[in-house]
């Protein structure tokens, strides 16, 4: 996870960043010596510029480390054939003796072929050179420019006096083109008169070879849930994850493998969470790492039912309801969240998923308080794994990456959480004089059947829900049906975040228009912050 | 999850729990190194596919035979880094003897050859990833931005001495991808690295 932060690149297309062309001074980094140039084929070595970090590839300088006092011809054969290796090219590296002034050994380049043979005129080429300026024509698919003939080296920089501990300090920058030309020189000089050193240039050199890119860090969300099953179905589990945990365990996952793509800056990146309040949407500002701290605060609710600490701390949440207690974070901290916000959630999402393997199904499930209402823990887990997805979604569209709908198994679970909400929202909504009265003049009794609306849920994860309509005691029956109501499943959970006006949602509707109309919105007013 | 330089306890409780059956903690240590073993894997193999049959592998293997990590002896992500390089490059090896059973193009010297440096170029990667992080930065710095040793220092806001002696120590580290055992079979030839 975090290992890779330090490679801002966080790329989705590892393949070389910027590359030196040709010309650059890691081109011509081990100048003094003579390493051949590799690209053009052209074997004569001692060659300024000779392009060391090919374009297109991520840059090995080819054996530019090849001294010519370094011993070479002591070890280096074996040596230059791995350092070869690195560097995914086809040629044979045969261990022939990594003369100075031999092309290098092509490593840069691929099926350049062996320049062998190129026994160049690499001892002359002593001449300190200037490296040219750090231009940029890597990437650019142009062809390379011939380096400039071996004529005498342009204008000498006054040569630099710097004793051995500096020379020696400065190898690995030399071996990464990352000193002065005036320091460079110098090194170079230097690397004829010590063994030791030139012996560790050319290491350095061989090693700066081996530095790629970090392959691409996008997985498949999809592998996850596949190698984790086959590791199952080969050992079953002794303490399993309850199948009513999983869509939780898959959602921060999938969250987290994105947060593990992102830049520092994208964690800055302004979202707007929106919701419906009850009567239309509304909405708050924040940054992705502020939706994570929302995330974190909000199921701290069901840490702290089970005994967990409480990311809250001290801090005082209001009321105890999601809205309260992630204002409450926010406010607390005296920055706005940046990326650090990442590794408590996720060691609060693990811990969830750990601590509710333990508990398992015990019936005696504690309830989760959302501060005006309560959840059991099923329902409460259900409930957090769409609220990660709502708004790993809200992160996603905020810093322009594609996100997917959840697994339709547990999209389905998600979407029943839903319609099982429905009765008892809808009675809130009319007790608050938001909805219409119910048709009979008295409650339905507990347990009789009342007025049912079917709630057809299309596409991958759907189905049929019947909805009470006159009570949440209610039994709603197919034989009492006075509406049928049409959605796609991930169209239904957008109006169940709030995202979609209930006025614009349902595909199809047949029957009772309030009835309708009020179960489309007592599922907008489902969301919450 | 500060992971860097996490605690051998977390290596230890792993282990305990994965011995244990606990399939919370199979679906954590996936979190915490699928990414590692699908770059190495992918490294070696340079396909997607590849990369992804060889993740099940090393979980499966994970998951089946916990006990055969020693918390002791290494850090746990060594040890998968290891069990990935190792099946990987068996995986390139069996793949390129086929194809030259069948006739394929090379000689056996080439695919010995083309494993080697499959081999030694997963285990930079191992290398760099694992490698503290301020030598991580000065490279990523002075190599992928291109900046000089100085700039470099400003960057990190380090004296340049400390920036030459980073960059310098990094690719000291980096060096030692060489020296391990070459060849990807036997299959315990990894074990060298």
């Amino acid at each position: 996870m975090t290992e890779e932060e330090g490679f801002e690149g966080h790329g989705k297309h590892q393949r070389h960043g910027a590359h030196e062309g040709p010309g650059t001074p890691a081109a011509d980094g081990g100048t003094a010596a003579g390493h051949g140039r590799v690209a053009d084929g052209d074997a004569q070595g001692a060659e300024p510029g000779s392009d060391a970090r090919g374009p297109g590839e991520p840059g090995p300088p080819a054996n530019g480390g090849t001294h010519r006092n370094g011993g070479m011809d002591g070890h280096g054969d074996s040596d230059t054939a791995g350092n070869g290796a690195t560097g995914r090219s086809e040629d044979p590296g045969d261990g022939r003796p990594a003369d100075p002034g031999t092309g290098g050994d092509g490593s840069a380049r691929g099926p350049a072929g062996p320049v062998t043979g190129a026994e160049g005129p690499g001892g002359a080429g002593r001449a300190p050179r200037i490296p040219t300026p750090r231009s940029s024509v890597e990437d650019s698919g142009m062809p390379l420019p011939d380096p400039s003939p071996v004529t005498a080296p342009p204008v000498s920089p006054p040569a630099l006096v710097l004793e051995h501990r500096v020379l020696k300090s400065l190898l690995g920058a030399w071996a990464l083109a990352a000193c002065s030309a005036e320091e460079t020189a110098a090194v170079e000089a230097h690397l004829g008169d010590c063994g030791p050193c030139a012996d560790e240039a050319r290491r350095l050199r061989q090693a700066v070879g081996l530095l790629q890119r970090p392959e691409s860090l996008d997985l498949d969300p999809a592998l996850r849930t596949r190698v984790l099953q086959s590791c199952l179905d080969r050992r079953p589990p002794r303490i399993p994850v309850p199948d009513w945990v999983a869509p939780f365990d898959a959602e921060a996952a999938r969250l987290d493998a994105l947060l593990q793509d992102i830049g520092d800056s994208e964690w800055h990146a302004p979202v707007r969470l929106r919701w419906f309040d009850g009567t239309g949407p509304t909405s708050r500002r924040t940054t992705v790492a502020g939706v994570i701290a929302h995330l974190l605060s909000v199921d701290g609710l069901v840490a702290v039912a089970l005994g967990l600490d409480d990311p809250l701390g001290s801090v005082n949440g209001e009321e105890g309801t999601p809205e309260g207690r992630t204002e409450a974070y926010w406010r607390a901290s005296h920055f706005p969240p940046t990326r650090s916000v990442r590794g408590p959630w996720r060691e609060q999402s693990h811990n969830l998923v750990r601590t509710l393997s333990f508990t398992g199904g015990d019936t005696g499930t504690p309830t989760v308080s959302y501060g005006g209402f309560g959840l059991s823990l099923r329902d409460a887990m259900l409930d957090r794994a769409f609220e990660c997805w709502v708004h790993a979604e809200d992160i996603a569209n905020a810093i322009d990456y594609p996100y997917e709908p959840p697994a339709p198994r547990h999209l389905n679970s998600m979407i029943d959480l839903g319609a099982r909400l429905l009765p008892a929202m809808l009675a809130a909504r009319r007790q608050a004089g938001l909805a219409a009265p119910g048709r009979t003049r008295h409650l339905v009794p507990a347990g009789e059947p009342g007025r049912t609306l079917r709630l057809e849920i299309e596409g991958s994860g759907g189905g049929e829900w019947l909805i009470a309509l006159d009570s949440p005691g209610a039994v709603a029956s197919a034989e009492h049906e006075v509406a049928h109501v049409a959605l796609d499943g991930v169209e239904f959970c957008r109006l169940a975040a709030g995202h979609v006006p209930p006025e614009e949602a349902a595909a199809g509707q047949v029957g009772d228009r309030e009835a309708i109309r009020d179960v489309l919105f007592a599922a907008a007013s489902l969301s919450r912050m | 999850m500060a992971k860097k330089d996490a605690p051998p306890r977390w290596d230890r409780r792993m282990q305990q729990r994965l011995a244990r059956g606990e399939a919370a903690a199979l679906g954590e240590c996936y979190d915490r190194f699928a990414s590692l073993v699908h770059g190495l894997a992918h490294r070696v193999l340079g396909d997607e596919e590849a990369a992804d049959g060889i993740t099940r592998e090393v979980f499966v293997h994970v998951w089946e035979h916990p006990e055969s990590y020693d918390p002791k002896q290494v850090p746990l992500r060594s040890w998968i880094a290891m069990l990935t390089h190792r099946l990987a490059v068996q995986r390139l090896h069996a793949a390129g003897t086929a194809a030259l059973a069948q006739g394929g193009q090379g000689t056996p010297e080439d695919l010995e050859r083309r494993v080697r440096q499959a081999s030694i170029a997963a285990r930079a990667d191992f290398i760099v990833t694992s490698m503290p992080v301020p030598l991580r930065a000065a490279l990523e710095r002075a190599y992928f931005q291109r900046r000089d040793y100085r700039q470099t220092a400003v960057d990190l806001d380090i004296e340049e001495e400390e920036a030459r002696r980073r960059l310098r120590l990094g690719l000291q580290l980096l060096s030692t991808a060489h020296e391990a055992a070459p060849s990807g079979v036997p299959p315990e030839a990894g074990e060298a690295w």
